[in-house]
Parts: structure tokens; C-alpha cells; sequence
């Protein structure tokens, strides 16, 4: 593509070829890790499938997944992630964030304090949370101060995704730091306004921080509900650190302890898949998944423009 | 917690704090706001805290609850590496990363500079199905993904993760675009009025003002890398030898099941690469992490 013929900024014809070239390698990709694999998924749903054979069983795996009860377990656990642990990551993130603003100093050390939390490797970081909430460790011992037995957080079926959820919210640090530059970005003059006219604390926040911020609200809970969604890492390290099984090859390790209860979605069709090989039914577990991700996303691209935007650069 | 929703007013309008109620308000304000930092840093840095303070002690205080080591057993440390593969481990966190995020930039960057300056039929296309891609879930399609690798015979090995990468991501595509179309495009005219071409342009012109952003996605990649337990789980559980930290940490409890105190050090151990490239590129990444937020 020489460029002297094209000195003019606007030119009829479009970059069509030009970006096909560029961006060929994605086009690979796409076609390779996505578009094939889906439709490699529809069609493997239909069939029972352990790696050697191969054959047709028409909604067999649809029907089983039906009577599962793990399965519905697991998508219960997820949904309550999704109910729990997103709304709380959220507006403990947003008090955080709000919290800050309203340091006169010391603000960017402290900024730094929390963030690290999130920096720490989440296996590093569910084993370190499974250890502190051990039933005589130091969480306990300062629930023990104030008089409150402290539960066995994740050896106990009614609190490990409590704990799971509190080790969510230790790892705030990237939705802090995105909350507290949307609020650093309100205009000031709208708050100085707001107090001349007798707002108080809350009215200013109801009525100038919220509405300011929605859409940055938004977009992090949208995207919360995502990772919930592919939930996997923490809740098995927490169950095979508590459980004190591995999961190597010929074990038979069931994850979800303990009593299944932070058995989510993506675990059991792991399990389903790759411990099982019953990779046909698996197939029909990721099409669920998939369903409910594609969903999420829909609503994200609908919400904002910004991420629909098609004349880039505003210009 | 609600003291943080609800500040007193006086946070505002400092003009109207006059006299002694003005007075009392400020001092409670000043002993609300430091009772809440020090209960957060607490809650942030304890737990960090404590399995480095438990990393230190005996195999038996370790088991205690004690929180305080009563000798300090540096040699725990010590013990890790010589009780597990840490180094192979390492080793093979290094390579997965350190490739993965190389052959990331090299495929990533002009897709997001096609995506952000060419103009084209189906560019919002594109950008829709990055956008799905990033979202997608890594287990929907897993099943078919694992095959792909197993006909290569490459499942037990890492590269079905590093591979990949060289066929664009979609999260470093979908950032660098962000960043990229924040660029006045007389930037790119000029080059082209100069008689560059486009990859002159990208070259020369592009990559130089976008080193923040080309800063932020290679960190985000390394981490991502770094942190991942589901791809190693999935394809190099099989092999020990091609085992990341992450997977030698989840199996290290159940090896060496009482040991608290070396299964705590050898966290450390994972953690501390992290935080020491935290302290030195701390801007790239605070940058970086608002840029993945939307404006407006």
C-alpha cells in the first residue's frame, strides 16, 4: 500500500482491504478459538463424547442436564455470586473510592495500601485468605474480641461463600481505582453549587455523584457480573486448601467443598469435561454459560456508547 | 461504614465552620476519617501481614493462631525451595509469561491500530465481536479449544496458552484501541502527507506517543499470565514438569498438608515479584486500570 497516491486525508474508497490485511492474524483467531470452537460445542452437545468415541445421542446430555442436581447446584452458587458478591465488590469499592476524595492527605499512600491487595496472585491470595479464616486464626480471634464465636468460614457449607465474598472485597483495588477517577472527574462547581443551595451530604451525593458517575457504576458492575460468571480460580483453590485434597490426575477430587457449596459453573463443567470425560454433557454446561455470558454482554453494548462508538477518535 | 457515604458538610463548605460547634464538628470529622483509614489499611495489609509473620515461624507455632513468631525461622524460605520444583515453577511462570505477553504486543497492536484509525465497512463488527471475545467465558469454549491442542499432542505442555497469543487478545486489543483512538488523527495525515507508510506511521509516529498504553496492556498480559491457574490447570496439570507457581502452589497444602509456616513462605514467595514491579511501575498500572474504565 504506497501512500503517495493517497496524499488527500479523505479518500472515496474505504480501507477495506487494507484492514483486512492488518488485522488478519485476529481474523485467525476469531475463526480458530471462537467461531469454530462454538459451533464445535453446539454440535458435541448433541453427541456423547469422552475423547475416543465419538456418538450421536440426540438431547440425551440436554435431558441429564435437566435431572443434575450438581448442576443446578452449581448454577445456584454462581447466581448467588452474582447476587452477593458483585453488589458488595461494587459499593464497598464505591465507599472506598468515595473515601478517599474526602482524605486531605495521605490520600495516594492509602490509595497505594489498598490497591496492593489486588495485586497478589489470586491462588497466593485465596490460600492466604484460607489461612487467616481458619477457625482459630486471626479473623476469628478479633471476631473473639468483641465477644462473637467466629464461624469455620470454609470448612462451613452456610459461610464459604461469605468468605469467599470478603476475599472479593479485599481484591477491590482495580474498581476502587476506576470509581475514584470518575469521582475525581465530577465537576467541582456542581457540588459548590449544591451547598450554596442547602444540599446536604447525602442530597449532593443522590443527586450530583450518582448520576455523575452512573455510567462508570454501570459498566463495573456489568463487568463484575461477567467475571462472576467464570468464577472458578478462588473457589476451587479455597475448597482444595480447606478440603486438603488435590486435584491431580487419578484423584478422584470432587471440587465444592464444603457439601458442594462453592461449586460454581465453571467448576462442574471443568470437572464435567476434563475429570469426567464426559465431554459431550460438558459441552451443554458451556452452552449455558455462554447463554447467560452473551446476555450480560448485550446489555454492556446496548448501555454504552462508548463501547459501540464507530467513528473512532470523535473526529 | 455509612460515615463514608455521608461526610459531614463541613467537607465542602470549610467557609461556614465557625465557633466552637464548628470547632467539635472538624475534631469528631478528623477522628472518624483516621478510625476509618487505619480499619482499612488494617483489613487490606492484615491478612498480608499474618502469612508473613507465619511464614517465619516453627512448623508447630503455626498451627497455633499465634500471631507473633517467637523465633524467626528465615530458613523456611529456604526449606521451600529445597521441598519443591519452586524453581522449575518459576522458571516456567517466566517463559509462559514472558512470551505470552511478547507475542501478544507483536500481534495485538496493529489490529488495535487498524480497529482505531482505518475506516472501513464492519468496523463496528469487528469491534462488537472483540468485545464478545473479551467477555466470552475461557471455559465455554474449552472442550473444543482442548482438542484442537490435544491433535497437536500439545496438551500437557504449556504452549496451547503462549500459542495462542499470537493471534491477538482480545482484552489488549480492545485497550489499545481505547487508547489509540484518543489520538488526533491529524497525527497519522501528516505522517501520510510526509509520504509515510501506514506501518511507518505506526511505527514512528504511533508507538511512541502510546508507550503508556503499550506499558499497561504488556503489564496487565505478564500478570494475567503470572496469576493464571485455569489455563496451566487445564493443559499442565498432566506434566509436573511444565508446572507454573500457580498450580505448584495449589498442590503445595496438600503436599506438605501440617506445614503452614512453608506453605506460607512459599506464598510470599509467589506474591513478592508482584508487589516489587508494583513499586516501581505504579503509575503505568493506576493509568493503565483507569483507562479500562469507560468515560462518560
Amino acid at each position: 500500500m504506497s501512500s503517495i497516491a493517497h496524499a488527500t486525508p479523505r479518500r472515496r474508497h474505504g480501507e477495506g482491504l487494507k484492514a483486512l490485511l492488518w488485522m488478519s492474524p485476529w481474523l485467525v483467531g476469531f475463526a480458530v478459538f471462537f467461531a469454530y470452537p462454538l459451533a464445535a460445542t453446539v454440535y458435541f452437545s448433541f453427541h456423547r463424547y469422552d475423547l475416543f468415541t465419538l456418538e450421536f445421542s440426540g438431547l440425551d446430555n440436554y435431558r441429564y442436564f435437566l435431572t443434575d442436581d450438581r448442576a443446578w447446584i452449581s448454577i445456584g452458587n454462581t447466581l448467588w455470586l452474582v447476587a452477593v458478591m458483585v453488589p458488595a465488590q461494587v459499593l464497598f469499592g464505591l465507599a472506598v473510592a468515595q473515601f478517599l476524595t474526602h482524605l486531605k492527605a495521605g490520600a495516594g499512600f492509602l490509595r497505594t495500601v489498598f490497591y496492593l491487595p489486588s495485586l497478589v496472585p489470586v491462588v497466593a491470595g485465596t490460600v492466604s485468605f484460607v489461612f487467616v479464616m481458619n477457625p482459630s486464626g486471626p479473623v476469628n480471634q478479633v471476631l473473639g474480641f468483641f465477644g462473637i464465636t467466629g464461624p469455620d468460614w470454609f470448612g462451613d457449607k452456610d459461610w464459604s461463600k461469605p468468605g469467599l465474598t470478603l476475599l472479593a472485597m479485599w481484591g477491590i483495588g482495580n474498581t476502587m481505582m476506576i470509581f475514584l477517577a470518575a469521582l475525581l472527574d465530577v465537576p467541582k462547581h456542581l457540588y459548590e453549587a449544591a451547598a450554596i443551595d442547602g444540599a446536604g451530604a447525602w442530597r449532593r451525593f443522590r443527586s450530583i455523584t450518582l448520576p455523575t458517575i452512573s455510567p462508570v457504576l454501570m459498566f463495573s458492575a456489568v463487568t463484575g457480573v461477567i467475571y462472576a460468571l467464570q468464577y472458578f480460580t478462588q473457589a476451587m483453590i479455597a475448597s482444595r486448601v480447606a478440603s486438603g485434597r488435590t486435584d491431580s490426575a487419578g484423584s478422584t477430587f470432587v471440587p465444592g467443598y464444603p457439601e458442594l457449596s462453592t461449586l460454581t459453573l465453571p467448576q462442574w463443567l471443568f470437572h464435567a469435561g476434563f475429570r469426567d470425560s464426559t465431554m459431550g454433557y460438558a459441552c451443554v454446561l458451556a452452552l449455558v454459560l455462554f447463554a447467560a455470558a452473551m446476555a450480560l454482554t448485550l446489555v454492556l453494548l446496548r448501555r454504552f456508547r462508548a463501547f459501540a462508538d464507530d467513528e473512532g477518535g470523535g473526529r | 461504614m455509612t460515615a463514608l457515604a455521608t461526610p459531614p458538610v463541613t467537607a465542602v463548605s470549610p467557609a461556614r465552620r465557625t465557633g466552637a460547634r464548628g470547632r467539635a464538628r472538624r475534631i469528631l470529622y478528623w477522628i472518624a476519617t483516621h478510625a476509618v483509614a487505619v480499619a482499612l489499611s488494617l483489613m487490606f495489609l492484615g491478612p498480608l501481614a499474618f502469612v508473613a509473620l507465619t511464614a517465619l515461624m516453627t512448623d508447630e507455632q503455626a498451627l497455633t493462631g499465634d500471631l507473633w513468631p517467637t523465633s524467626w525461622n528465615w530458613g523456611n524460605f529456604g526449606e521451600v525451595f529445597a521441598r519443591s520444583h519452586m524453581l522449575t515453577w518459576i522458571g516456567n511462570t517466566f517463559m509462559y509469561a514472558g512470551l505470552a505477553t511478547l507475542f501478544m504486543l507483536l500481534s495485538s497492536i496493529p489490529v488495535a491500530y487498524a480497529m482505531a484509525r482505518f475506516r472501513f465497512r464492519g468496523r463496528k463488527l469487528a469491534f462488537f465481536a472483540v468485545i464478545t471475545m473479551m467477555m466470552l467465558p475461557p471455559q465455554v469454549v474449552a472442550v473444543p479449544v482442548y482438542l484442537i491442542w490435544a491433535r497437536f499432542d500439545l496438551t500437557g505442555t504449556l504452549w496451547p496458552l503462549i500459542l495462542p497469543m499470537l493471534l491477538g487478545d482480545a482484552f489488549s486489543i480492545f485497550l489499545l484501541r481505547q487508547f489509540l483512538i484518543t489520538i488526533p488523527r491529524e497525527y497519522t495525515e501528516a505522517a501520510r502527507v510526509d509520504g509515510c507508510s501506514d506501518l511507518r506511521t505506526l511505527v514512528s509516529v504511533i508507538l511512541p506517543m502510546s508507550r503508556p498504553a503499550i506499558a499497561a496492556v504488556a503489564l496487565f498480559q505478564f500478570f494475567y499470565c503470572w496469576n493464571d491457574y485455569y489455563g496451566p490447570l487445564l493443559y499442565a496439570q498432566i506434566s509436573e514438569e511444565n508446572w507454573t507457581l500457580s498450580l505448584g502452589l495449589a498442590s503445595f497444602r496438600a503436599l506438605h498438608s501440617v506445614q503452614w509456616n512453608l506453605t506460607m513462605a512459599a506464598t510470599i514467595l509467589v506474591m513478592a515479584p508482584v508487589i516489587i514491579v508494583f513499586f516501581f511501575a505504579q503509575r503505568v498500572f493506576i493509568e493503565g486500570v483507569t483507562l479500562t474504565g469507560v468515560k462518560g
